[in-house]
């Protein structure tokens, strides 16, 4: 077998890498876009006044925190077809991200509504606001802009974490470096490749994420410019 | 077949995969705490090739995925003539990919101990090795616990990939069970169960106890 990077063979293979890098980002969107939304939910069970909504939800949101993702992917992919409910690949890691990624994204949505001061309901109720207007026109304005790093970090993780749907068979990046290296039987290059293109595509968000970061904690006055 | 039953089968068998994943973790918590507290430091050198070297080798790791890491310490490596064992190759791609994140731990947490602290150490004529080492350290374990806690939870799940490298650890197993006997529910069920009990049983209180010893020492919290 041939030693070292071969210009040639990374050349000849990079359409096919760069054509999955799509499915990568449209998995990465899909999946984040479900979290955004299943996030909402696990707030709302968290900050019901029912009690045992908020056991039940905090135990759900502990269980799929601490377990890894991985084995949660194998799960929904192997079981659900058991009690009858067939969905593609695709359909089922994106189930999974969302579901995996919504609790990180509730605990991030639960510390930016703690952001806003106490103070600014008391004034709410002072002017009898209703809880709908006051959610809507004081609070959700003023933790938006303290969720927004969290959500961003978050993106990134998901971004990062889509190799693993290659696992159940999603055609994204890491999956097509797989089949490109072992049709060829060369690894280097594909999985090489593979890295860059994470690096190009993660490192600016990251630092745009961080960019922002700063940015409302300047706004916050946390920090000084 | 019932649980009973598919756990008389196959319970032992998840259990040595259980005590691989423990072997795993703890090696690799070893080696990325190691890693995070030299690179943590170096991030801070003024020496600019020092500080270069600790910002290429963070951003390079927390940029790409952890898999992808994984495979090209296990696939790729040899290539170059490093042929590494798969156990081996899982434990120094999470040691590498957590020590990136632990790096920026610790440098947050050497930046929040208050500057006093360096001037008085500084006043008293401690050399530089020393003021880290006997003021400095100490100082930030109880700033840098709660978020290496967490790092640490996240790393018992990130073991799981071990298996996709051919570590016999316990998602190995389940995946095993999974493709002979075809009782998804149950292999991965328990695995996830498995998982959770170390996270919430044994991991968390292990960490929490930690935090609270760290923080005795500097003579915060309870004595």
């Amino acid at each position: 077998m041939e030693m070292g990077f071969r210009w040639d063979f990374a050349y000849e293979i990079l359409p096919q890498m760069l054509l999955a890098t799509l499915n990568t980002i449209v998995a990465a969107g899909v999946g984040y876009a479900i979290a955004l939304v299943v996030g909402l939910f696990f707030l709302l069970g968290q900050r019901t006044p029912y009690k045992i909504i908020n056991i039940i939800n905090r135990e759900i949101v502990e269980f799929i925190r601490s377990t890894p993702l991985l084995i949660q992917l194998f799960f929904v992919y192997f079981v659900l077809p058991q009690f009858g409910i067939t969905l593609s690949a695709w359909v089922c890691g994106m189930i999974t991200i969302g579901l995996h990624f919504g609790t990180y994204l509730s605990e991030v949505y639960r510390g930016a509504l703690e952001g806003v001061s106490k103070t600014q309901w008391e004034a709410c109720r002072a002017l009898n606001f209703s809880t709908i207007y006051t959610y809507r026109r004081i609070v959700l304005p003023q933790a938006f802009p303290i969720a927004i790093p969290g959500m961003g970090n978050y993106l990134v993780g998901i971004f990062k974490d889509t190799p693993l749907l290659s696992t159940i068979g999603v055609a994204e990046l890491f999956h097509a470096a797989t089949a490109v290296g072992g049709y060829n039987y060369r690894y280097l290059e594909p999985y090489t490749m593979v890295g860059i293109i994470f690096l190009i595509l993660s490192v600016p968000a990251a630092m745009w994420v961080r960019r922002l970061e700063t940015k409302v904690n300047v706004a916050q006055g946390k920090i000084k410019q | 077949m019932n649980y009973f039953a598919f756990l008389a089968e196959h319970g032992t068998t998840l259990l040595l995969g259980t005590v691989t994943t423990i072997k795993v973790l703890v090696c690799s918590m070893i080696l990325y705490v190691i890693i995070s507290m030299i690179f943590g430091l170096m991030r801070l050198s003024k020496n600019p090739i020092i500080q270069g070297t600790a910002t290429v080798y963070i951003e390079f790791f927390r940029g790409t995925s952890l898999l992808v890491q994984l495979f090209w310490v296990y696939y790729v490596l040899p290539f170059f003539g490093i042929s590494l064992e798969a156990f081996i190759a899982g434990v120094v791609a999470l040691g590498l990919n957590f020590g990136a994140y632990g790096a920026e731990i610790v440098r947050a947490g050497i930046l929040a101990v208050p500057k006093g602290q360096w001037e008085a150490a500084h006043a008293l004529n401690f050399s530089p090795a020393k003021r880290i080492k006997r003021i400095i350290i100490p100082q930030i374990f109880p700033i840098i616990l709660p978020p290496a806690a967490n790092l640490t939870v996240e790393l018992l799940k990130a073991t799981a990939l071990v298996a996709l490298v051919t570590v016999v650890d316990l998602t190995f197993e389940a995946k095993q069970i999974n493709s002979i006997t075809w009782l998804s529910a149950q292999s991965f069920g328990t695995a996830l169960l498995i998982y959770y009990i170390m996270a919430r049983l044994a991991l968390v209180p292990f960490l929490r106890w930690l935090e609270v010893l760290a923080a005795r020492k500097v003579g915060r919290g309870k004595a």
